[in-house]
Order: structure tokens, then C-alpha cells, then sequence
């Protein structure tokens, strides 16, 4: 036991300090980077959803909007009118001091974390007494109706976007910006992970699991399945409303539809990391989501103008061929590695059954 | 209440007219939702998609000079193959499964079609000219153009064949069969496969029609599939699978609610209108259903 510790130890500080170091070394990729490490929230948060209660959501995109759109409004309205903000197309007519930026921001994300958390949990009761695919389809509905809703109203730039304050002008070098926001991001990050796994090593998540088996069961057991449902909600709520306040900041530009409740990229991306990397499954989401962004990155200057169709294609691929995804795959093939004892002689009676 | 429309009553009329005649357009997609929803189980989040590309073949023919109304006989003939073809190759793979892999594997197809539809018509927003003049009724204050009555009149014809062709015919037997058990149908000699194919291929058919049809009242382009997929979506759990008077009068109803939220909240937030009422549909059954501790199945 142990010795397993010190291997993870050995692990854990190792990717730390790659982490760490990751803006030095590929310090031209430090955008993809930060993207890297949102896409792996969003991939964790969601498989606490769709892996662990097995709740399949597509409507954790509004809590990534709805942080993209409280961090810049907040980070804006602390200081300077909103409306006339929006009006004039952001940084025209007002400058944020650096000081009046970080607090902004900060401030900012704070809220974004707390209210998407809030809102998960006011409309949980609602929502999560749906099940299967009726919950899909009515948090895809949500998706969607925020956007587009986002888009009709005129203080947050409606149709026209919105313009999150630029780097403060006095550091404004791309350098110090890129590191500012991929350590924001990696701290993010850290932050999930560890509290992933503290979920995971927990009670919570084996109601969760309880709930995604056999909700009924679940209840005659004595589990208020409600209660645990709506705090699963909201902890992916906090995480998703935070990645989508660095996102933010980062991309500099928020559109209704096509940046921030963006269901038809983000929404599914992360989704589909989850299943590629193995639902249920801690590393899952973290190898599905480097995987994909690898191969999005690398394909998609490659096939220019075809990127949806090959992700379209990409989906129905994964989605009909490999459900189990890769830990699930691995789990099929290498059961030991997994902890799990198979009996040989069960082995054996099951394949003459077939 | 300070809105035009309840100034104006000449408005409502317009607004109520126009919603039924478009609720009957829906309800023709949701038919086709219906259908494949129970004989096969699936959740076919590509059917707005397909209603789509109905409407671009049908533009098509307008664009070799042909007149787009005969979109509504050529467009469901080639969406039946094309339904087939679908069927052949992604969703025989996604029939048995759980339902959600269903929801992902025609997102997937979804994106797909809107991208290559996006590729070899452009994005530009398209209209099918049918030059059908326009009916002035109450002294000239309310606007019917033809096309609508047209298409409504198509849309009303073309689903009172497929019920007697559902009622009469052997394959319609064979599919009725299936959607009430696949597993006795089976049993008793019925290819359930070529069932499930062909359900698809008429989903995709009606589709085709009701597309075409869409070419000729409204605008084509190549993303706006989703909002049709999620009204026949609610019209379908408004009405229940297999209810067929149901499903045409919740299309109407749909109709005319869009109408109305159009004028009321203006055209920016129609689609936004539309998405949130799914969601108010789905919690309204939910609360209902929990009161007697049961819920959406």
C-alpha cells in the first residue's frame, strides 16, 4: 500500500512540475496550453455528471456561459457604466488601470463560480427530476435557450458580443498575458483534480454511483437521491462557471451563440472527451480531453473547412464503436491493472454460455 | 399591457392563421418523429437536419427551372433513400442501445449534414420563389400568401395517406408489429431489420416532404435544423407516440404559441421562446408525474 502511494506521489508532483514548467518549454503553445487545461475541467466536471450519476447533460455549457458572461460583466461593471461599455464596443472609451483589472477579474470570477453554483442549485429540484434522455434534451433545451436569450439582450452586447477588458496596458506584452491566464487555468485545474479525486475517494461518490445504477434502489435504500443530485449539479456548476471566466478573459470576444452557450462545440466537445477517455473513470476525462485536443489541434489546420464534418464523423465513431472509451477499453483488456479479480472458472462458464 | 398586438385584433387573427397553418407543417415532422421514436426507440436529433436538406433538394429543382411544388413529390422519393442509406450505415449500430447513444450518434450525423449542406449550398439564407399570390382576407388587413395554405393543404394529405397506408398495407402491418413487439414480430417471420430501415426511410421521407415544403413558406439555411427537431421533439411528448389527432393539434398548438411569443417578445427571442418552452413542458409532466411518484419514461 505503501509503495502505491510513493508511485502516485512520484506521479502527482511529476505532472505538477511539468505543469509548471509547461509555459517555459512550449512557450509557443501557452494559449493551446490554457485551452488544454479548461477542456480537462470541463471533461472532469462533466463526467461527474454523465459518468458518476449518469446523468447525461448537455447543459453544463450554461454555467460555462453564464461565467464567461458574470466574470466579464462583473470585471467591467465594478468600475465603468455596463451599457455604454457595450455600446461602444469595449475599450474605446474606458481603460482599466492594472490594479482596477485584477481586482475585476478577481472579483469577477469569484461571482462566476458562485452564482452558476447558485442557479444549478434553484433550478436542480426542476430539472434532475427528469431522467434518461428527457434530462438530455431538456439541458440541451437550456443550452440552447440561453444563448439565445443571451443574444436578445442589450446590456451584455446582445447580437453584437461583448468585449472583456483587455490586459492592462502597462504589462501588456502577449507573454505575460499568456502566463497569467495558463497558470489562472493550471490552478484551475489542480483545484478539480484534487477535488475529483477527493470525490472520489468518497461516500458522494458512491451515492452517485448508487443513483446511475438504480436510482429506485437508490431510494428504497434510504439515499436522498434529490439532495445528492442537486450538489453534484452544482459542484460541476462551480467548476464549469470558473473555466468559463478564464475562458473569457482569454479569448477576449464573447458571442452568445458561438463563444460562450456555444452547445454546438464546447457543449459537445465535452461530452465526447468524456466518453473517448472512459465515463466513470478519474483519468478518463484528463486522457480523453489531452487526446482530443491533440488531435483537434493537429487536424484541424490540416482539413481547413472540413473540421465539422470530421467531427461529426469523429462523434458518431466513438459514440457507436467505442462507448466504453479508452479506460474502458483498457479496463476490458488488462483487468488486473484495475484491481479487479477475475475468477477463471466464472471466465470459462461465461464463454460456454455465449 | 402595451403591445401591438393586443391593440390591434386584426393582428391576433394574422398571428393565429399564420400558427396554425405552420403548426400543421410541424406536426407533419413530428409524425415522422413519432414513428421512428416508436417502432425503433431512437431519438433521431438529425430530423431537423434532414427536414433541411428536404427543403435544399426541392430549392434545387427550383434552380433548374423546374417549379418548386414538385419538390413535394421528388425531395421524400430521394430523403426515403437517403434515410435508408443513414440507416445502413450509423443508426442499425444504434437501435438496441441506450437511448442517449442514440441522442449522440445523430448529433453527430447532425453535424455532419449542416456542414455539407453548408458546403455545397453556401450559408447564405434561401427561399424558394413559388409565386402563389397571396389571399387578402377582412378587407385587405390580414395576409395569407397561398404558399402556406398550399403547403398546409400538402401537409394534411400526405399524413392521412401514410395513416391508411399504415392501417392497410403489409408493411405498415409488418411495422405496426414491430413497434408493439420486435421480438414476436420477429418470431413471426417479420424482417425486422428491413422494418426498421424503412421506418427510418419514411421519417426521412416525410421529412423531405415537409421540407420541401418549408422551401416555399419559409427560408432554408443550413443551421437552423435544430429548433425543428426540437419542436416535433415536444409536439411528440406533448402528444404521446401513436396519437396521431394529438400530435396535429399540439402542432397547431405549437404554431400558434410561436406566433404569438414572436409578437409579444419579438422576433430575437422566437427560437429562444421556442427552447424554453421545452423545458417548461418537460418540468410542468415532471412535477405532475412525481405526485404520484412516477416519472418520464
Amino acid at each position: 500500500m505503501n509503495k502505491v502511494k510513493q508511485k502516485d506521489l512520484i506521479l502527482y508532483s511529476g505532472l505538477i512540475i511539468l505543469g509548471l514548467a509547461a509555459p517555459y518549454l512550449f512557450s509557443a503553445f501557452k494559449v493551446q496550453l490554457t485551452y488544454l487545461c479548461v477542456l480537462i475541467v470541463l471533461a472532469m466536471t462533466w463526467n461527474l455528471q454523465g459518468g458518476e450519476m449518469g446523468y447525461n447533460t448537455f447543459g453544463n455549457i450554461l454555467f460555462y456561459g453564464l461565467g464567461m458572461y458574470l466574470t466579464a460583466s462583473v470585471q467591467v461593471g465594478m468600475f465603468f457604466p455596463l451599457a455604454e461599455w457595450t455600446e461602444s464596443g469595449g475599450e474605446k472609451t474606458f481603460v482599466h488601470t492594472t490594479a482596477q483589472y485584477f481586482q475585476g477579474i478577481g472579483v469577477g470570477l469569484l461571482i462566476s463560480a458562485i452564482v452558476p453554483a447558485i442557479i444549478a442549485g434553484a433550478i436542480g429540484y426542476a430539472i434532475l427530476g427528469l431522467r434518461g434522455h428527457y434530462f438530455a434534451i431538456c439541458t440541451l433545451g437550456l443550452g440552447i435557450a440561453a444563448g439565445e436569450i443571451a443574444g436578445g439582450i442589450e446590456i451584455i452586447g446582445a447580437g453584437q458580443g461583448f468585449t472583456t477588458p483587455p490586459f492592462p496596458a502597462e504589462i501588456a506584452d502577449t507573454e505575460a498575458r499568456g502566463k497569467f491566464f495558463y497558470f489562472l487555468s493550471f490552478a484551475l485545474l489542480v483545484g478539480t483534480f484534487v477535488f475529483v479525486k477527493y470525490i472520489y475517494g468518497s461516500r458522494f461518490r458512491l451515492i452517485l454511483n448508487a443513483i446511475r445504477d438504480n436510482e429506485d434502489k437508490a431510494e428504497a435504500m434510504g439515499i436522498q437521491t434529490m439532495k445528492y443530485k442537486i450538489v453534484g449539479w452544482m459542484c460541476s456548476a462551480f467548476f464549469c462557471g470558473l473555466a468559463g471566466g478564464i475562458m473569457g478573459g482569454l479569448i477576449g470576444y464573447i458571442d452568445s451563440t458561438d463563444v460562450a452557450f456555444d452547445g454546438r462545440e464546447m457543449g459537445v466537445f465535452m461530452v465526447l472527451m468524456a466518453i473517448l477517455g472512459g465515463k466513470g473513470t478519474l483519468w478518463g476525462p484528463v486522457i480523453g480531453a489531452t487526446l482530443f485536443h491533440f488531435f483537434k489541434e493537429g487536424l484541424w489546420t490540416l482539413i481547413l473547412g472540413w473540421q465539422y464534418v470530421a467531427l461529426g464523423v469523429l462523434i458518431v465513431v466513438i459514440v457507436v464503436y467505442f462507448p466504453e472509451g479508452l479506460m474502458g477499453w483498457l479496463r476490458e483488456k488488462y483487468p488486473e491493472r484495475f484491481g479487479e479479480v477475475i475468477d477463471e472458472k466464472d471466465r470459462k462458464a461465461q464463454v460456454e454460455l455465449k | 399591457m402595451d403591445f401591438l398586438i393586443f391593440k390591434a385584433p386584426m393582428l391576433m387573427v394574422q398571428a393565429s392563421l399564420d400558427g396554425i397553418l405552420l403548426g400543421i407543417l410541424f406536426a407533419l415532422i413530428a409524425y415522422g418523429m413519432a414513428l421512428q421514436w416508436g417502432v425503433m426507440n431512437i431519438i433521431n436529433i438529425a430530423q431537423g437536419d434532414l427536414v433541411i436538406l428536404g427543403g435544399y433538394i426541392a430549392y434545387t429543382i427550383y434552380l433548374w427551372g423546374i417549379h418548386p411544388a414538385w419538390g413535394v413529390i421528388i425531395s421524400p422519393i430521394i430523403m426515403f433513400f437517403v434515410g435508408w442509406g443513414l440507416y445502413k450505415l450509423v443508426i442499425n449500430k444504434v437501435v438496441d442501445r441506450d437511448l442517449f447513444i442514440s441522442i449522440l450518434a445523430t448529433f453527430g450525423i447532425a453535424i455532419v449534414f449542416q456542414q455539407l449542406m453548408n458546403f455545397i449550398f453556401g450559408a447564405d439564407v434561401v427561399v424558394a420563389q413559388s409565386e402563389y399570390g397571396t389571399t387578402m382576407l377582412f378587407d385587405n388587413s390580414v395576409t395569407l400568401p397561398n404558399s402556406k395554405i398550399f403547403s398546409a393543404f400538402i401537409s394534411v394529405l400526405y399524413a392521412v395517406a401514410l395513416v391508411i397506408y399504415m392501417k392497410k398495407s403489409r408493411l405498415g402491418r409488418a411495422i405496426r408489429a414491430t413497434a408493439q413487439n420486435a421480438r414476436a414480430a420477429k418470431i413471426l417471420g417479420v424482417d425486422t431489420e428491413k422494418v426498421y430501415a424503412a421506418t427510418f426511410g419514411i421519417n426521412a421521407a416525410l421529412c423531405g416532404i415537409a421540407g420541401a415544403l418549408i422551401s416555399i413558406t419559409l427560408t432554408l439555411h443550413p443551421y437552423v435544423g435544430l429548433p425543428y427537431t426540437v419542436r416535433s421533439f415536444m409536439i411528440v411528448i406533448v402528444a404521446g407516440l401513436g396519437n396521431l389527432p394529438a400530435v396535429a393539434v399540439s402542432g397547431m398548438g405549437l404554431g400558434l404559441f410561436e406566433e404569438f411569443a414572436d409578437y409579444i417578445l419579438g422576433t430575437e427571442f422566437r427560437i429562444g421562446a421556442v427552447f424554453m418552452l421545452l423545458v417548461f413542458i418537460l418540468v410542468y409532466r415532471r412535477f405532475k408525474l412525481s405526485k404520484k411518484r412516477e416519472y418520464l419514461k
